[in-house]
């Protein structure tokens, strides 16, 4: 791209916030009462979470993985490729992702360990992101003056769902782990800046996800014994 | 009714054209104020009315049936107002679906100037992409083909021109925005048969005004100017200001009408295409092809009142 520098984040943005919001609620419409069932999963993994059990995480990795799945071909490959090209190329990444979760995820231990401690530890920064995504990420709409048929549910829009995966992962014990937040993130970095450009207040949580994986996954103080 | 009405608009268009010919040719004259603004393409000499509509961001709305009557009902109004070029890419998302949506829902209008691009790195496969925009609008074919942003320009061109001299296609453009990459852009203008550039010019960012505007009256190709309000950010840094007393002297009621007749009233420029989802706007907008049109003074006070804000 030449004298890239030249451009900025509302430069990438191809439709107007009115589009983008009445795309998300147009979706929700149509996936109704599908959302009860992806909040009901949701709690499940945080039950799950909470009292693991020997097949649970197995469990969690499939639900996460059908849920990836589920987003790259119903939002991002039927609904938000119509305003944005680019979604065409962001699918395959979440069908990847889903294909991760299903292979390196099934091999984690997904669980809230009390041993990795501290209020700034993975484990606490990843439950809080997680139910960020799954109770607080929903009612921003609302809080920003739109509708709440336009609630980003975690499991239906990309954005709560790659937050909650970034706050499981850092929740999550075993090797290649982080192979597991590198698409999360790049579509944490990707919604921030597609927020950013319309100028949407909750764009900063996106960034502050990916800010908050990216550091406790690569800051010594962040680095865990693996237990396998 | 509405049929009529157009006519008659896109008559006093062309006569109004025909009578200024003479003073565009020379390229170098203001419009005398008083003068109602119409163009002429330099290399054709064909009227043109010098508001058009551009699709940037307001007509990417998806397959949203609501939105897409919003875009119909702007065009609607483009074209009742005596509105022509309507520009799109393939890189605008939906946009050119929902012109040829626009377009079929009004019956497809006769005052229509196709322009759209190609925007493709592959020069190969450019004219896959100019059919699929084609048929994307529902013409039988473009007036207007630009390669977009300059992308692989040699070979485009090469296409473009083919097909101009081939019947295919009526005019032949290149476009950048944002002021970047003139000095390439001078270099076509100067070697390449070009019947139109595309470029980003208002009110605030004049850089063009150097270089670029004389040399495409020098080379006769015509100009058609994008992002007249700065996508919106100069209109929303003006709201706040009232209108200048000399407002009045060149018959506008509104900033954006400031924006769009300062625009227009330059010698050079042949239409600038501002894009809105409104039909509010579209009609303002419209609005300042009509009434005085200011002079190269009344234009060096209008720059200097906006630059002092």
């Amino acid at each position: 791209m030449p004298e890239w520098w030249t451009y900025s984040a509302e430069d990438f943005l191809l439709f107007s916030p009115r589009a983008y919001w009445r795309l998300i609620e147009r979706h929700n419409e149509a996936l109704w009462p599908a959302q009860v069932l992806a909040l009901l999963l949701g709690i499940a993994i945080l039950w799950f979470l909470l009292r693991p059990r020997p097949w649970s995480h197995r469990l969690i990795a499939g639900s996460l993985a059908i849920l990836w799945g589920w987003v790259a071909w119903s939002f991002l490959w039927e609904r938000y490729a119509t305003i944005n090209w680019a979604a065409v190329y962001m699918a395959p990444l979440f069908a990847l992702q889903a294909v991760l979760l299903a292979s390196v995820g099934g091999r984690l231990r997904w669980s809230f360990d009390r041993s990795v401690r501290g209020m700034v530890g993975p484990g606490s920064v990843g439950l809080g992101l997680f139910l960020y995504a799954l109770v607080l990420h929903p009612l921003t709409a609302s809080l920003m003056g739109r509708p709440m048929r336009g609630a980003e549910v975690f499991g239906i829009m990309p954005d709560p769902t790659a937050i909650a995966t970034v706050g499981l992962v850092l929740m999550a014990a075993g090797r290649w782990s982080w192979l597991l937040l590198v698409i999360p993130l790049l579509w944490c970095f990707a919604g921030w800046l597609t927020l950013y450009g319309m100028g949407a207040a909750e764009s900063w949580v996106l960034l502050a996800a990916a800010g908050a994986g990216a550091a406790l996954a690569v800051l010594p103080v962040a680095r865990r014994q693996d237990s396998d | 009714m509405t049929a009529t009405r157009r006519a008659i608009l896109q008559g006093a268009l062309a006569a109004t054209a025909m009578a200024m010919q003479p003073a565009f040719a020379g390229a170098q004259a203001y419009p005398q104020a008083g003068a109602p603004a119409a163009r002429r393409i330099p290399s054709t000499g064909e009227a043109i009315p010098p508001v058009g509509l551009g699709t940037w961001i307001t007509f990417n709305v998806g397959d949203d049936d609501e939105l897409r009557d919003e875009c119909a009902a702007v065009m609607d109004a483009f074209f009742r107002a005596g509105g022509g070029m309507i520009d799109s890419s393939p890189m605008y998302g939906s946009a050119q679906q929902v012109v040829g949506y626009g377009l079929r829902k009004l019956g497809q209008p006769k005052g229509l100037i196709s322009a759209d691009k190609v925007w493709i790195s592959s020069g190969s496969r450019g004219p896959s992409q100019i059919e699929e925009s084609r048929s994307l609008w529902g013409v039988p074919r473009f007036d207007l083909l630009q390669v977009h942003n300059l992308l692989s320009w040699e070979e485009h061109l090469k296409t473009l021109f083919a097909m101009k001299a081939a019947g295919r296609l009526r005019y032949v453009g290149i476009t950048t925005s944002e002021g970047r990459r003139h000095d390439l852009l001078e270099t076509i203008m100067a070697s390449q048969p070009l019947d139109f550039v595309q470029l980003t010019y208002n009110i605030v960012d004049r850089e063009v005004e150097e270089r670029i505007l004389p040399l495409a009256a020098n080379r006769g190709i015509g100009v058609i100017v994008n992002r007249p309000f700065q996508q919106g950010v100069l209109l929303r840094r003006l709201s706040g200001q009232p209108l200048p007393a000399w407002a009045g002297d060149i018959g506008v009621s509104s900033w954006a009408q400031v924006v769009l007749k300062f625009i227009i009233s330059h010698p050079a420029v042949t239409v600038a295409i501002p894009a809105t989802s409104q039909v509010a706007h579209v009609r303002e907008n419209m609005a300042a092809m009509s009434g005085p049109m200011p002079d190269a003074a009344m234009r060096r006070r209008m720059a200097e009142h906006v630059r002092a804000l």
